[in-house]
């Protein structure tokens, strides 16, 4: 909704609420509700009302529990029927500098380093209490700076001062953050600085009402919030559309060609573009995926992405739509090529009648009102539509695997024959007994795939380590690599060695606690990432496990199919790989059952496995 | 602005706030008025009055302020400065 797109007005937002409360609830249904406790420092009664806006505004309906004024630590330290009753899915203690005790100045270095370590442990024991009791991810505010500077400019560097005293015990909260998962700092210290702190202190707000930030500033606080939750809640956007003309430069490539396009050192609006440019390419590395979506022929927008001067080149994208068709029917066409939902997209334009258009036939793609060059960074990043909680490995290569898939799809289409296709895409796998170094990321998938996955089991990585050590278990993961890219670990099999009876357990959905190696191995496990869905990398991985029997004595091979709401796509999985189905439950649970040949001819013949390591 | 000019931008604040589109505050009316407005919504509608006017009060007013007779008394004051 446009009243609650940054650059907003808080003040309108403030006074209007209930309506725009209302319209919110009116334009959509498909929310997800979120119980959310909010335990405050200060008063927080408006603090909430803000936060349900933009949070509805995110598609999260929210339930909240609010705590008495200011009893944000009793709440947590002291047995809590109510809290645990309400069972929170996400907690935000709302604490600011008004809940601290600061350091006189005729204290010593000893006792001021004693007052930092109390309430630093003031804040951990409760975090751990609440890791303990209520697992489940914790947004903690860090500190705001004092009104006032009784040791004016220096005093952040007497550790007497107040600005010393925040900065330090901010810097434990960052560490804290920085080793323990689940839990995110909101940084108000930064917000008021931005927002203005003599604005954001007014202490008329304190004094007449409890509120540690005043009124206007609210709206912000919330806005900022709700871009955390929906981020630890899954629903950041993912993508980046690109105008090119007077949004990546000044000019128009096709009119003035690119040698005449104002980017770069020359001039001070190419100097603006440069940096636009610069922090668009940043944002690849948090995992942002970048398209173009402009009005030009190929070659000019090609050509002008190619100026000597640029800081984005043609490859940082993932797709390029130059032509003329309506910038919405790109935006539809971009969104099903990178196989991700309109509301994963974020789309800038220079040109408020391009935004207008995406805005009405492209529902749920964010259309940032950008302002003027200068203004670009500031409203994107200030917006939080890529809000980072975490950053991990996959994030920073996602560009670069969407973009191998782009291509592989463009190689698709040139050829006849399916097999040909594959044959063409020189792919090696690596399929071997769980290792290692790829624990976490095995952990990881068994937890997270839904789709290709029959049995659909959850193991910790513990769990999964002890599974690798047994000799009563076959593991094997799969590793895919081809002429376009890496995709890493993507397929995941774990069978234990029993008996036959054991089918017995197994129809239950249950699973024996022990293996005991007999000749028939169960498959408990057997996962695949969509990311390479037809390539034949289960053949693969079924020639590896056959093998694994072969070598130890096993001679047939039991699967098992547990229906979920998920996992439609592997119904005839056992099938197709030659299993011979034994039995159907009432619940849909179908046993496949595979005797192993004297004569086994391997499934897969176009992916390469295992190749550099024989050689 | 004339007081009655004041009054009219009052009912809008007062309906926006409240949303409720049948209010019309006189010089008389307060908090015993209007259902909602309790000490939490207060805070909300000083806030929403200073948008509208491009005006703040200061906290003395806030704390002897008994009805919107003195509320737009103080309005008055400050916008025609």
């Amino acid at each position: 909704m446009r009243e609650l797109e940054y650059p907003f007005d808080g003040e309108v937002i403030l006074k209007k609420s209930k309506k725009i409360k209302r319209a919110l609830l009116e334009e959509r249904s498909d929310f997800t509700e979120k119980r959310i406790a909010v335990l405050g420092g200060s008063t927080t009664h408006d603090i909430i009302r803000m936060l349900e806006l933009f949070l509805l505004e995110q598609g999260i309906r929210p339930v909240f529990y609010e705590s008495e004024y200011a009893q944000y630590w009793q709440d947590v330290m002291f047995d809590n029927p109510e809290l645990r009753s309400f069972a929170p899915d996400l907690i935000f203690i709302h604490t600011t500098n008004r809940n601290l005790v600061f350091p006189s100045v005729s204290d010593s270095q000893e006792r001021v380093d004693g007052l930092l370590s109390e309430q630093y442990d003031h804040f951990r024991v409760m975090w751990e209490k609440i890791a303990e009791v209520y697992h489940c991810p914790v947004i903690q505010n860090n500190f705001d700076y004092p009104s006032y500077r009784l040791l004016g400019n220096q005093e952040g560097v007497y550790p007497q001062g107040r600005i010393c005293f925040v900065n330090r015990l901010n810097e434990k909260f960052y560490q804290y953050a920085g080793e323990h998962g689940n839990f995110y700092i909101n940084d108000i210290n930064y917000l008021s600085a931005a927002y203005g702190l003599d604005r954001w202190a007014d202490s008329l707000y304190w004094h007449m009402y409890k509120y540690a930030c005043c009124m206007q500033a609210i709206p912000v606080l919330a806005h900022n919030l709700a871009n955390i939750i929906k981020s630890v809640f899954g629903r950041n956007r993912k993508a980046l559309v690109l105008d090119l003309d007077n949004t990546l430069w000044g000019g128009v490539v096709g009119d003035d060609g690119p040698e005449n396009l104002e980017i770069g050192q020359e001039t001070p609006m190419g100097q603006v573009y440069s940096e636009f440019q610069g922090y668009v390419k940043a944002q690849k590395e948090i995992g942002v995926m970048l398209a173009v979506n402009s009005k030009n022929e190929y070659d000019n927008a090609i050509a002008g992405l190619n100026h000597p001067e640029g800081v984005l080149k043609p490859e940082d994208f993932v797709l390029i739509k130059a032509n003329w068709e309506p910038k919405s029917s790109n935006i539809t066409a971009i969104a099903q090529e990178l196989n991700i939902l309109p509301d994963s997209l974020v789309f800038v334009d220079d040109n408020p009648a391009e935004r207008e258009i995406v805005s009405a036939q492209n529902a749920g793609v964010a259309v940032p009102g950008i302002g003027t060059p200068e203004q670009y960074i500031r409203v994107l990043d200030h917006s939080g539509f890529f809000e980072v909680t975490s950053l991990s490995e996959d994030d920073r290569k996602r560009s670069e695997m969407y973009r191998a898939n782009v291509e592989r799809k463009i190689q698709q289409e040139r050829f006849a024959d399916y097999r040909e296709y594959l044959l063409s895409l020189e792919m090696r796998g690596t399929i071997r007994p769980f290792e290692a170094v790829y624990m976490a990321r095995i952990a990881q998938l068994t937890n997270k795939s839904n789709q290709f996955n029959l049995t659909t089991r959850r193991f910790t990585q513990a769990q999964i380590e002890a599974f690798a050590v047994d000799p009563g278990y076959i593991t094997r993961y799969g590793k895919l690599a081809d002429r376009f890219g890496d995709n890493g670990v993507v397929s995941v099999v774990i069978g234990r060695k029993g008996t036959a009876a054991d089918v017995e357990i197994y129809r239950r959905g249950e699973t024996p606690d022990t293996a005991d190696g007999g000749g028939v191995l169960h498959l408990e496990l057997w996962l695949m990432s969509c990311r390479v869905l037809k390539r034949d990398m289960e053949s693969a991985m079924m020639d590896s496990v056959v093998e694994a029997c072969r070598e130890c004595g096993v001679g047939t091979i039991m699967g098992y199919y547990y229906p979920t709401a998920k996992n439609a796509m592997v119904k005839d999985f056992y099938q197709i790989m030659g299993f011979e189905k034994t039995e159907e439950t009432d619940a849909g649970v179908t046993m496949w059952k595979f005797e192993i040949p004297a004569e086994y001819e391997n499934k897969n013949t176009v992916i390469a496995v295992n190749a550099d390591m024989e050689k | 602005m004339s007081r009655e000019e004041v009054f009219e931008k009052l009912n809008e604040v007062f309906r926006d706030v409240f949303d409720d589109e049948e209010i019309t505050v006189t010089d008389a009316t307060t908090a015993d008025d209007i259902e909602e407005w309790d000490s939490l919504e207060h805070i909300n509608l000083l806030a929403a009055v200073e948008q509208e006017f491009g005006m703040k009060f200061n906290m003395g007013q806030v704390v002897s302020m008994k009805n919107v007779g003195e509320m737009a008394d103080i309005i008055i004051g400050q916008i025609t400065e």
